[in-house]
């Protein structure tokens, strides 16, 4: 999909292959009953580029996530995906167009290993029947070999290998955070959504991830839009940065056109206007 | 030093996915079913198998079937009662209807018209969860037990409201009835059991049993991975109410013979399944087996204990026996809130680093 529109693309100096729009937000406005979380937004999101979205707590960056994750609908505006308009869908059917997304407060499921949790991201490549699985015959059990050795490779390139069999509950917090990122990579998504990916973690935890990170950009070339506190990590790891302040987009543009912008220093020192 | 991992390699993910890994699992495993296929038909009598071996493999199916709903996909039921009443009357409705049908076919359409009215008790649980969700599948019980007991058609307008199963043969063997041996009444159940809990054991370690597990654990981060809420409770509905129907039917037409709704099937048996399954543990195939034979075989055992061996009067024994086995659960869920499969796991856990704990 990389050459929607070729002639946008562009080479970062890196030399990383930045391609066209991959999914376009328009005007987008999210109420909660009299409350305007996200007020007119609109920004755009380039296949194989690092997006940033910042702001300070209660901007409505989450929100923005799970806007295009599917868990909120906007009242108004509309998502260009894959250069056509995305209709309303559920979650599960979002994860089907190839958005997978990490949480902010880790959400694994405590009661299975990590090799089961990472299988969950294989859901959407596997398709034996009730019947098939039932009998683990035909298709039920090549598929899951199949998906298998795709995990494993998640596995090792996450360096989670030691813990495979382990049962999610019993791992320590930045581990949870790497298996939750290798169950989003086990999609293989085209857009890879990640809330505040480093939240809570130390120093060496924080540079591991970003190492990641950049792998998993460079690599498999997967889009990813990530939200992050860390204004360090956040002008080291990405392409363009959009800032949002009380529901409204203040900045958009390369790390260092943001550092410079007066609004954006304004939301974040918090300047008066006298 | 029999009871190891260690140098066991596995070199394909065939091997890994085995459902017993270990080799001396495996062996206890093939050894446990042939002694059930082989050795058990010679040496068993009447009383062993009317009071405690055919009772222990029919509610095993029971608890395996509200474990793949409870224990895996996390929707608490209390309808068991009334969904092994529809597997009966469904098995009763069909005898008597269609004569000719074999019985084993009777059990298993009775298990897939009990999926039916499952998948439709199941709708409320799109919307509702928890403890609200056990109240509506309460509601099932009692409307399906006045349903039965209401409605002359089920029980073909039998003066007595009883339902009581005719004679059918396979291989021209009795199985049911009054001329049905202990044998061929254990044979039947436990080759139901076999193929169920191998079944069981496939839907659970594959895509739709994680699919059940991750709306266990966590439903909102399972349907942003691609897990569509609706197919994965109704399948658990479905599934686990296919297995309770099955319970029902055997319970009927092999165990019991005759049977009215309000009593074979009331809420106490709900209850009773709820129980085994908390006990054996959740989520585990081993918990049904382990939670059945502890909530059949104890009560046996201590009666045998009590009456038999120490002479106490039967209704004292009775009446002991029901506080033992309530204070047996309660110590039970102190010492291991995670049934006995979990204390089992830690047991092999222990003995996989045995006799060098380094």
């Amino acid at each position: 999909m990389l050459d929607t529109q070729p002639d946008e693309g562009y080479t970062t100096a890196d030399g990383r292959k930045i391609g066209g729009v991959a999914m376009e937000m328009k005007n987008i406005t999210l109420r909660f009953g009299g409350v305007v979380a996200i007020k007119d937004i609109s920004f755009d999101i380039r296949w194989g580029e690092v997006r940033a979205i910042i702001g300070p707590n209660g901007a409505g960056k989450s929100s923005m996530l799970n806007v295009i994750s599917g868990f909120y609908n906007p009242q108004e505006g509309e998502i260009i995906y894959k250069g056509y308009r995305r209709p309303r869908m559920r979650p599960y059917q979002v994860a089907r167009t190839g958005i997978a997304r990490t949480f902010q407060n880790i959400a694994l499921f405590e009661g299975m290993s990590v090799l089961d949790n990472i299988m969950t991201g294989r859901l959407n490549h596997m398709k034996a029947n009730i019947f098939q699985q039932a009998l683990w015959w035909g298709a039920a059990q090549r598929e899951e070999e199949e998906n298998r050795e795709k995990v494993e490779k998640v596995i090792d390139f996450l360096e989670i290998q030691h813990i495979r069999k382990t049962p999610v509950a019993r791992l320590p917090y930045g581990l949870k955070k790497r298996v939750e990122l290798a169950r989003a990579l086990a999609a293989e998504p085209s857009i890879l959504l990640l809330d505040e990916p480093m939240a809570g973690m130390n120093v060496e935890e924080k540079e591991d991830m970003c190492r990641f990170i950049l792998d998993v950009n460079d690599e498999f070339g997967t889009t990813i839009v990530l939200i992050e506190h860390d204004m360090g990590v956040v002008m080291d790891l990405s392409d363009r940065v959009v800032v949002m302040d009380y529901g409204k987009k203040i900045g958009d543009g390369t790390p260092d056109e943001v550092r410079n912008n007066e609004e954006v220093i304004k939301a974040y020192l918090g300047v008066t206007d006298d | 030093m029999l009871y190891r991992e260690a140098g066991d390699f596995k070199t394909s993910y065939t091997s890994d996915n085995q459902t017993f890994p270990i080799r001396f699992d495996r062996y206890g495993y093939y050894f446990v079913l042939g002694v059930a296929f082989l050795i058990m038909p010679l040496i068993l009598n009447d009383y062993w198998t009317n009071a405690l071996v055919v009772p222990f493999l029919i509610y095993t199916i029971a608890a395996l079937g509200l474990n793949i709903l409870i224990g895996y996909c996390g929707q608490l039921s209390l309808g068991t009662g009334g969904f092994m009443a529809v597997g009966a009357y469904a098995s009763y409705k069909l005898m008597t209807g269609f004569p000719d049908l074999n019985i084993v076919f009777v059990i298993l359409l009775s298990g897939l018209i009990t999926a039916g009215v499952g998948v439709l008790f199941g709708l409320p649980s799109l919307r509702i969860k928890g403890f609200y969700l056990a109240v509506a599948t309460l509601a099932a019980q009692f409307f399906l037990i006045w349903l039965f007991t209401r409605t002359p058609w089920f029980f073909n307008y039998s003066p007595t409201g009883m339902i009581s199963a005719p004679t059918r043969t396979i291989f021209g063997v009795p199985v049911t009835g009054a001329s049905a041996s202990a044998v061929s009444m254990y044979m039947v159940c436990l080759v139901f059991l076999v193929a169920l809990a191998w079944l069981a054991r496939n839907l659970t370690r594959g895509t739709l049993g994680r699919q059940w597990m991750a709306i266990r654990d966590m439903d909102i981060a399972a349907e942003i991975i691609g897990v569509n809420p609706l197919w994965s409770k109704l399948t658990a509905f479905a599934v686990s109410s296919f297995y309770i129907g099955i319970a029902g039917a055997l319970l009927f037409t092999v165990y019991l013979g005759a049977a009215e709704a309000g009593e074979a099937f009331g809420i106490d048996k709900s209850f009773l399944v709820l129980f085994m399954v908390i006990i054996g543990g959740l989520g585990s195939i081993f918990g049904a087996f382990a939670g059945a034979f502890f909530l059949i075989a104890g009560p046996v055992l201590l009666k045998i204990m009590l009456v038999d061996n120490l002479g106490w009067p039967t209704d004292l024994a009775a009446h002991l026996e029901i506080m033992i086995i309530g204070a047996l659960i309660i110590v039970t869920l102190i010492l291991e809130p995670h049934g006995i499969a979990a204390l089992w796991r830690t047991i092999k856990e222990k003995l996989r680093l045995w006799p060098f704990p380094y």
